[in-house]
């Protein structure tokens, strides 16, 4: 089964200078050992020096981090099997694991190796799937991601999310030295960080492009607030807007062909929208109130954003062309950055509740709120593609790490630096380009 | 439109204050850097107003100047007492020193969102800009720039804090 033939996802992203990179950790804070019992089983190897990657370990840790999977410990394992015909289902009964995943990598070429993984129903005692990869060492753990969304996908029914990357702002200020500030890219386990931009300034508000190739973000390195676009596949920026006043809140249309920003060149923050090719901006709001933070839904039909016109900070839709908006939030004080679920059935925003500033949902069929955290300084939730996870900004004890929760609440996770600060993350869309399977 | 009866208010505030404040400006003043306002105080010649301000006014104004900075409540632009003092005192020097030019840069604090907080700090960089433009500087003399959340001074996460970053800074 061939699907398509490209590996050429992070290529693009090899074309940096390549700085010394702080990997962000992460910590499971809420939800270990919930969800369906499954034994990956270290993958087979038959170097003399170890593989590049340990599959198997990336696997385990992509399932256990879901929140779906309680990944069983490696030492209770009776048997190591890494080919089909060495798997005894007896064996993964008694663990009470419910599904078995086993594989194998081998150097097929110079450079190339061979992945293959199968996955299984124990109480069944069949085969759900198996594919086989053939790839170079960079591409490893992109291949173990995949593996990880496939496993999530035949067990939950849902599409998984492993296999896509965040991008987030970092802000190093050793003791005496200048702050300095990048727009990093990683892996969504938090590996292979990327620096897209370095600046002395602050930097802010990343958005992917649908297609995940190009990153629009806010810049302060002439002083004030300049839109940019940073094409990740050629290296090469361009300036969207540097009009008088305020330059902000980019989001991408769906089509990827328009840009919605924020800008007060009128006098006043208002949202326009940005035809990408021709540079032409159309004004979409036109109120004394600030209105900002646009996000489009999926399909592009609407844009809900943050205006105080009714004396605070509440979330609003209007039609993607403009005109009236309807309000959306009514309870608190201060309801902000909204941004779409890919089903465009809710949206994730910041709300002020009991005093703090926490990640809150809205199902936009029954107008139904819920608060999903109990921090009180976060900022810039955005959802995962398939859904199932938000992931945010926040403060803990005094630093700016990223966090994650599942839709529901009930699996929580913090992505921290050793050092300096992390905020501003924003969720990539679907990585399309897979690799080679067969 | 309570904003209204208060910048009336300041106007004729002003106009007393800065009435009495002398053409013979001090030329001293730095560039971007800043050289304190306090030292580049006009001195008061008493020509305007025919009697000479007191040493106790003299110095309340040069305190006023010293002062580049007005705070603003939670999610606010509102100019309060303390703020328009401030702003008033700014105001009479620019009038007096037509060569100067002004920047205000807004600010905020951590709470709440980025981008909100960016309008929100370019809201009241413009409150400042819209009382000094009532108090007779030119719109032409006078920048505002936004850094949201950005620029805080303070980096503890408390309210002591919070008051401090909400700020709009008068930079000459």
């Amino acid at each position: 089964m061939r699907l398509v033939a490209k590996g050429i996802a992070l290529l693009g992203m090899a074309l940096w200078p390549v700085f010394a990179h702080a990997v962000l950790t992460i910590e499971i804070t809420r939800g270990v050992d919930i969800g369906t019992p499954i034994a990956v089983v270290p993958f087979g190897w038959e170097g003399a020096t170890p593989p590049p990657q340990n599959i198997s370990d990336v696997i385990g840790a992509d399932l256990a981090r879901s929140g779906r999977f309680a990944v069983l410990p490696r030492k209770d394992f009776i048997s190591l099997p890494h080919e089909d015909k060495d798997v005894v289902f007896k064996d993964w009964r008694i663990l009470k694991a419910e599904a078995l995943v086993i594989g194998s990598v081998r150097l097929a070429a110079p450079g190339k190796y061979q992945v293959q993984f199968r996955l299984y129903d124990v109480f069944k005692g069949s085969q759900i799937a198996g594919f086989r990869y053939t790839v170079g060492a960079d591409m490893l753990r992109s291949v173990a991601h995949q593996i990880s969304d496939i496993i999530y996908e035949k067990i939950t029914g849902e599409p998984g999310a492993f296999n896509t990357r965040i991008a987030y702002v970092t802000r190093e200020a050793p003791a005496g030295v200048k702050p300095v500030y990048k727009l990093q890219v990683a892996d969504s386990d938090g590996y292979s960080p990327q620096t897209v931009v370095r600046s002395p300034e602050s930097l802010m508000s990343p958005a992917w492009s649908p297609d995940g190739k190009r990153l629009a973000y806010v810049s302060f390195e002439d002083r004030r607030s300049k839109v940019y676009i940073q094409n990740m596949t050629d290296g090469r920026r361009s300036m969207i807007a540097e009009f008088t006043g305020i330059n902000g809140a980019p989001a991408w249309s769906p089509d990827g062909r328009s840009l919605a920003l924020t800008l007060s060149r009128d006098g006043n923050a208002e949202i326009y929208v940005m035809q990408l090719d021709t540079r032409v901006l159309r004004r979409l709001t036109r109120d004394p109130a600030i209105d900002t933070e646009a996000a489009w839904s999926p399909d592009g039909r609407d844009i809900v954003f943050t205006s105080d016109r009714a004396g605070t900070p509440q979330i609003y839709r209007m039609s993607a062309s403009g005109g009236t908006a309807e309000r959306l939030t009514f309870e608190g004080d201060y309801n902000a950055r909204a941004s779409y679920a890919a089903d465009g059935k809710s949206i994730t925003f910041i709300s002020r509740s009991q005093g703090g500033f926490r990640v809150a949902v809205l199902r936009l069929d029954n107008r139904t709120a819920q608060v999903l955290t109990e921090t009180s300084l976060d900022e810039s939730p955005s959802f995962a593609p398939n859904g199932r996870m938000i992931i945010y900004a926040t403060e803990v004890r005094g630093r700016g790490v990223l966090a994650s929760v599942s839709a529901d609440g009930r699996v929580r996770q913090l992505f921290k630096l050793e050092e300096g600060d992390v905020r501003e993350p924003a969720w990539s869309p679907y990585n399309r380009e897979l690799q080679y399977k067969e | 439109m309570k904003n209204r009866k208060y910048l009336v208010a300041s106007l004729l505030l002003a106009l007393a204050v800065g009435g009495c404040a002398t053409d013979e400006a001090a030329k001293t003043t730095g560039g971007e850097s800043g050289a304190a306002p306090a030292q580049t105080a006009p001195a008061d010649s008493g020509a305007a107003s025919g009697t000479a301000l007191s040493d106790r006014e003299r110095q309340r104004r040069a305190e006023l100047l010293a002062q580049k900075r007005v705070h603003f409540a939670f999610d606010s632009s509102t100019i309060d007492d303390e703020a328009r003092a401030i702003i008033e005192a700014h105001s009479a020097h620019l009038v007096a020193n037509p060569q100067l030019k002004v920047t205000l840069e807004g600010n905020c604090d951590e709470r709440g969102t980025r981008e909100y907080n960016l309008a929100l700090g370019e809201r009241r960089a413009q409150a400042v800009e819209r009382m000094m433009k009532v108090l007779g500087v030119a719109g032409s003399r006078i920048k505002t720039v936004s850094y949201g959340e950005e620029k805080p001074l303070c980096q503890e996460h408390d309210e002591s804090c919070w008051r401090q970053n909400r700020r709009a800074e008068i930079g000459y």
